[in-house]
């Protein structure tokens, strides 16, 4: 769900990975990635199939986010008998969208009540859907939610630099052009001059040069110029028309010296990413219509309010310990012969449990992310109006690290909501740390650097900073590759009669595909134990 | 909201992200452009600005442990660092800026070592807290260090 484009990142896996990428060229990347688990077709083999009798065995499912959602809807058709438990009183965990008239209280106490449009929405959590998240995809395809295209890639939104051409706001489409433009006249003029023979046969450059020209749009000369040919691909001053007004005016590239110090090349990449790549795509009407669909599905069986206090287990079953999340009533216990449990690691640290050493140490191991997004509502889709933006992304060193405009209802009169910051990393932990408004207040003070419109047309906004989230903590579990190591596989071992399931149990982290994939994973292995025994 | 991800804009950077080491000081040009900001405020995704102590806690602490240090409880509790006995000594609250502690990040690449120790004395002495002997030195947070 989430990306950290650009300069001043923070360390990753894919920062290693980008670092190959870099020095050694993508089939070594490609080959890392694959070692890494993250190039690798999804793991998903379509519905899952948990044949075999369960024998009215009962399951406590603990979260009705998507992982929880997911494994109550499976378990009970296998024939279990399922009771779901969350402590929020809406299905969907971090699958969340914000709509007019919703009220949102923070850890803390404070309440925003959201003053969108009728049909206008915001979504906390996750936003977008890579095509190669098949079981998003299929569970959609099956519950009938529909999709559409969610746009990525933008040539007309912008990148911006504080420091990159005077702060003003550079349309991605000749950044893109200039800097492909750039290299590709500086590799074919290295190659001319032979500094590329030990690495390319002479009949190989001459095929290297033709696809440079065409890759960098380079006039015949072998460079990168104002013309026709490169306006093509970054635009002209004066676009194509008819009649008397018909001849193009062409624009002036950006020199590759400038594209390059501007450093604002380092947000081109994101699109071609195995998550970001084209088609990616969002429900239609927010991203929880998949929370809606999936508790549709398992009607009846979730229980909300209710807070988990102590998850034990014995050897004929597990016992919780829930309270009304809103303080009313004293302790209950709730008993079945298995545990699915989807809590936030956050959360699940804190509470009470008797697991084997391993997995407790697992438990506790994972933090979690910071993480911000704003909503804002403007008067009016200036974007469109005034820029010819439509749906995608731009791209900022501004602490609100980018916008997104919205990727539907194109062209509509009346108002309309984009993502007005999404940050991770200080930035968001900053943001986290101010109250609802003054973060709206900063969203738009940064936001008004790429869009001026922002200040006559703002109509009102909400955010959401994940550590005060009450039911989630945190935005994810943040794993690195020596706890992985450490501690992954003991997370995720049936231990006993609890299994774990989430996107903390996945190598998606922070992707409902990981939450649907590990739900799925911990099922089977449980289904198998049950069968089994 | 995954935090892990796109950071291509290094490729061609020195690493420091990958190393255990300190990343290097705020360069000039990333104190640019913060006037909407407090002084030292969102000056960089990757490092906090804050010197003082109590600007650190406003900046990070107080959106998990809230600014009046009381903590929060939610599905799971945030828990308070006001009236807190384990900020008695310094050596516990060093290592969870530092390190962490279950669900809570850790912030030794966000935070230099007077940075760490700015915001744990600030802790220590204020929101109830009244902790001043022995006060953390960068120095003890170094040695802390992984």
């Amino acid at each position: 769900m989430a990306e950290q484009p650009g300069p001043e990142q923070s360390p990753s896996r894919r920062a290693l990975l980008a670092r190959i990428g870099a020095v050694a060229g993508g089939a070594a990347m490609y080959q890392a990635m694959t070692a890494l688990g993250v190039a690798a077709e999804s793991a998903y083999a379509g519905p899952v199939k948990l044949e075999g009798d369960a024998r009215g065995a009962s399951v406590l499912v603990l979260g009705a986010g998507v992982a929880g959602m997911v494994a109550a809807m499976e378990l009970r058709k296998a024939g279990y008998r399922v009771q779901v438990l969350e402590y929020s009183d809406r299905p969907g965990g971090r699958c969340w969208s914000l709509r007019g008239g919703d009220r949102y209280t923070e850890l803390g106490g404070e309440t925003q009540t959201v003053g969108f449009d009728h049909g206008l929405y915001f979504n906390p959590g996750p936003w977008r859907i890579p095509y190669n998240h098949h079981a998003v995809l299929d569970y959609c395809k099956r519950l009938g939610v529909a999709l559409e295209p969610f746009v990525q890639v933008n040539h007309n939104a912008m990148v911006h630099g504080r420091n990159a051409f005077g702060g003003k706001p550079q349309r991605y489409r000749t950044i893109n052009a200039d800097y492909q433009g750039g290299i590709a006249e500086l590799l074919a003029k290295a190659t001319k001059q032979g500094k590329l023979d030990e690495a390319v046969g002479k009949q190989d450059q001459e095929i290297l040069l033709e696809s440079l020209r065409a890759w960098g749009a380079l006039n015949t000369d072998m460079t990168y110029a104002k013309s026709v040919l490169t306006s093509d691909r970054r635009g002209f001053d004066r676009d194509p028309g008819g009649g008397l007004t018909a001849r193009p005016v062409p624009s002036e590239p950006v020199a590759i010296k400038d594209v390059l110090s501007s450093r604002l090349w380092s947000y081109l990449v994101t699109g071609s990413l195995y998550e970001f790549q084209t088609t990616m795509f969002q429900p239609v009407g927010g991203m929880d219509m998949i929370a809606k669909a999936m508790a549709r599905e398992v009607d009846g069986l979730i229980r909300y309010n209710a807070k988990v206090t102590e998850i034990r287990q014995d050897d004929r079953g597990v016992t919780v310990t829930l309270r009304d999340a809103q303080g009313a009533g004293g302790a209950e216990q709730v008993r079945a012969d298995w545990c699915v449990c989807t809590i936030p690691l956050s959360i699940l640290s804190q509470i009470e449990m008797n697991v084997g050493a391993p997995m407790a140490a697992a438990i506790r191991a994972v933090p979690y992310a910071a993480s911000v997004k704003v909503g804002l509502q403007f008067k009016r889709r200036f974007w469109e109006q005034d820029e010819h933006i439509y749906g995608g992304i731009s791209y900022t060193d501004l602490p609100i690290r980018m916008i997104s405009y919205p990727s539907t209802a194109y062209g509509t009169p009346g108002k309309g909501v984009l993502l007005g910051a999404y940050a991770f990393g200080p930035y968001a932990y900053e943001f986290t740390a101010l109250p609802a408004a003054e973060r709206v207040k900063r969203a738009l003070e940064w936001g008004a650097a790429l869009h001026p419109q922002y200040k006559d047309e703002f109509d009102g906004g909400v955010s959401v900073g994940w550590h005060r989230v009450p039911g989630a903590l945190g935005c994810n579990g943040a794993w690195t590759d020596a706890k992985r190591d450490e501690h992954y596989d003991n997370l995720c071992a049936l231990d006993g009669r609890i299994v774990l399931a989430g996107e903390h149990a996945s190598y998606i982290p922070a992707w409902q595909e990981g939450a649907i994939l590990s739900s799925l994973d911990a099922i089977s292995r449980l289904h198998r134990r049950v069968v089994s025994a | 909201m995954r935090p892990a991800l796109l950071l291509l804009g290094l490729a061609l950077a020195p690493l420091p992200a990958l190393s255990q080491a300190d990343a290097p000081p705020r360069s000039a040009q990333q104190r640019v452009g913060e006037a909407t900001s407090d002084s030292h405020g969102f000056v960089s995704a990757t490092r906090f600005g804050q010197r003082d102590g109590g600007a650190l806690y406003a900046a990070i602490c107080a959106g998990c442990h809230m600014p009046n240090g009381r903590g929060a409880v939610g599905a799971g509790a945030y828990p308070a660092l006001a009236g807190n006995e384990k900020l008695e000594h310094t050596a516990y609250p060093v290592g969870v800026v530092l390190h962490g502690r279950h669900g809570m990040p850790g912030f030794a690449t966000q935070l230099d070592d007077a940075q760490v120790a700015a915001v744990v004395n600030w802790v220590r002495t204020n929101l109830g807290n009244a902790y001043a002997e022995d006060p953390a030195t960068p120095e003890e947070v170094r040695a802390a260090r992984p």
